[in-house]
């Protein structure tokens, strides 16, 4: 390993005593996202470990229940619509962001990024004031605004890097070659970056999708999202239902950070290769 | 060419400010407007806020929180990003998955975890009455032990990033030729590399802290009554009490909070670090 090569020869005491403790911390950070999911199968009617047995029970209790689906078809429509909506504005946002020069640019920078600094807690009640004037509380527009506070930061960071990485000479090439500007955006520039698009997107859509301080006071009784019925669930009992879904959630993640990945480390190829 | 697309390119932002103005900084100057007005103006919720002993108990606990948390995640966090700046890229890539993963899994699912860990009748609980190292069930959780151990988990993720970003950075030659000097490999540590990444240690601290002192589903789920932090306040007088003035009130003396201390680091580190310079 290269850890030797760049301390020394042997390993030494201290590099054990790293491993060890790094595979405790390791432990740690996986230790919540595991335990869960063996007690989303468990047979008993309550948490318990271990399980004593083995059952579908919780999965069978949340697919049936209307009180279970009609939150989670709710989070996918405006998780899908935050998605969609933070995207367009991300994206276009970034173009000058990174290409042009101008006054201001650094605050600018920071203003966009601000919302995922400051306290959720402020940005949820300064919110619900304005939308119970606005008639919005409790609609699934008002989910996806505020949502999208949160979802474009993420976005914009994304695509900046991605855009940071782009050899504009290649767009001139293609306008000098006698190509026109939408041309050469749809067949130079936009496959390029739709990596990076499509990655902003992704983390947008699981923002929105687990997004609870915000929702909890905007959805009112007629929008509750999936993590505000997880959350209003808890609060009452610990109930393994909770353990299903929460298992469902962490495959969704798991899967939408795998997606990143692969897309990260193709760009990665294509930007080696040309 | 290069030109006309400067002049055209910056009407690009524009959707997005429009957006941002209308509601975000609307929406926070009203608040701000109607924490002193009750209709008149008044400066009633900030003199509250500062002399009702139970508010001011919950800043200072919410401080106290705030810094155990940094501390710890810089425990925790400085070996493992030490490992993985160390490593082959191949590897760090794999040992990042560790770190990842925990932080794109949703905030309420990991905290709901740590209540199936740490209840009464949790994991923790059950492990060490089953090997007979306790009679009865530790209270692990309803008090400051299970925040602390929460917030610790969901922030720790932001803290490695925070070091590995900086770490990286720091070229490996100089340890070498420390040690070539004669330096033995603590010295090289406390030395040379151990300065090079105070950046990282600053970066991480007070980006941890900005989101610990805002933090509100953990401590409402993990902690107790006397464990109430400021977020947990607002949230109450805003659902229960119904009294909108003080909530925006206590709303905004968090954020100034936070700015106060993104300005103090902005005066010495520089914030546009913070991000990549985006």
């Amino acid at each position: 390993m290269k850890i030797e090569n760049v301390k020394g020869r042997k390993k030494d005491i201290w590099t054990t005593v790293l491993y060890i403790v790094c595979g405790l911390i390791a432990f740690f950070l996986m230790l919540p996202v595991f335990i869960v999911i063996p007690m989303s199968f468990s047979s008993a009617t309550f948490l318990q470990f271990p399980p004593p047995g083995l059952s579908l029970q919780w999965y069978q209790r949340y697919f049936f229940d209307s009180a279970w689906t009609r939150p989670t078809w709710i989070s996918l429509q405006v998780a899908t619509a935050t998605m969609l909506f933070s995207t367009l504005l991300g994206v276009l946002a970034s173009f000058p962001l990174v290409r042009h020069k101008f006054k201001f640019k650094s605050p600018v920078n920071t203003f966009i990024v601000s919302p995922i600094i400051i306290p959720v807690i402020v940005i949820s009640v300064v919110l619900y004031g304005l939308f119970s004037k606005m008639g919005f509380v409790g609609t699934r527009l008002g989910l996806v605004l505020g949502h999208s506070l949160l979802a474009i930061p993420f976005v914009v960071i994304t695509m900046s890097a991605a855009l940071k990485g782009f050899d504009v000479s290649l767009e001139k090439a293609a306008m000098s070659l006698g190509a026109s500007r939408l041309q050469t955006f749809f067949k130079i520039t936009f496959p390029l970056i739709q990596p990076g698009i499509i990655s902003g997107a992704l983390f947008a859509f699981i923002i929105s999708f687990d997004e609870i301080v915000i929702s909890m006071f905007i959805c009112g009784l007629s929008s509750v999202t999936l993590p505000v019925k997880m959350w209003e669930g808890i609060r009452l009992e610990i109930n393994p239902v909770i353990a299903a879904v929460s298992t469902m959630l962490i495959s969704l993640s798991v899967i939408l950070l795998s997606l990143v990945e692969y897309l990260r480390s193709r760009a990665e190829k294509i930007r080696g290769s040309s | 060419m290069q030109q006309s697309s400067k002049a055209k390119g910056i009407y690009l932002i524009y959707p997005l400010m429009l957006f941002l103005i209308v509601f975000f900084v609307y929406p926070l100057f009203l608040g701000l407007i109607r924490s002193f007005f009750d209709p008149h103006f008044t400066l009633i919720h900030y003199i509250h806020f500062f002399k009702v002993p139970i508010y001011v108990l919950v800043i200072i606990n919410t401080f106290k929180i705030a810094t155990t948390v940094t501390v710890f995640c810089l425990l925790l966090g400085y070996p493992f990003a030490y490992l993985l700046s160390s490593v082959s890229p191949k590897m760090s890539n794999r040992l990042m998955i560790i770190v990842l993963i925990p932080f794109w899994v949703s905030l309420l699912v990991r905290t709901y975890a740590w209540m199936v860990l740490l209840g009464r009748e949790g994991v923790i609980n059950s492990i060490l009455i089953g090997l007979g190292l306790t009679t009865s069930p530790i209270k692990l959780i309803y008090n400051a032990i299970g925040v602390n151990i929460g917030m610790v988990h969901i922030l720790l993720p932001y803290m490695i990033l925070n070091l590995y970003s900086v770490m990286k950075g720091i070229d490996r030659n100089l340890l070498k030729a420390s040690e070539n000097l004669g330096a033995n490999r603590l010295q090289t540590f406390f030395r040379v590399f151990f300065p090079l990444s105070l950046p990282g240690v600053a970066g991480g601290c007070l980006f941890v802290f900005i989101m610990a002192i805002g933090f509100f589903i953990t401590p409402a789920l993990l902690g107790g009554t006397r464990d109430i932090m400021i977020s947990q306040l607002i949230e109450s007088h805003v659902t229960t009490l119904l009294n909108w003035g003080f909530a925006f009130c206590a709303s905004f003396i968090l954020l100034a909070i936070t700015l106060l201390i993104l300005l103090i680091y902005n005066r010495f580190l520089g914030l546009d670090k913070l991000w990549g310079g985006v």
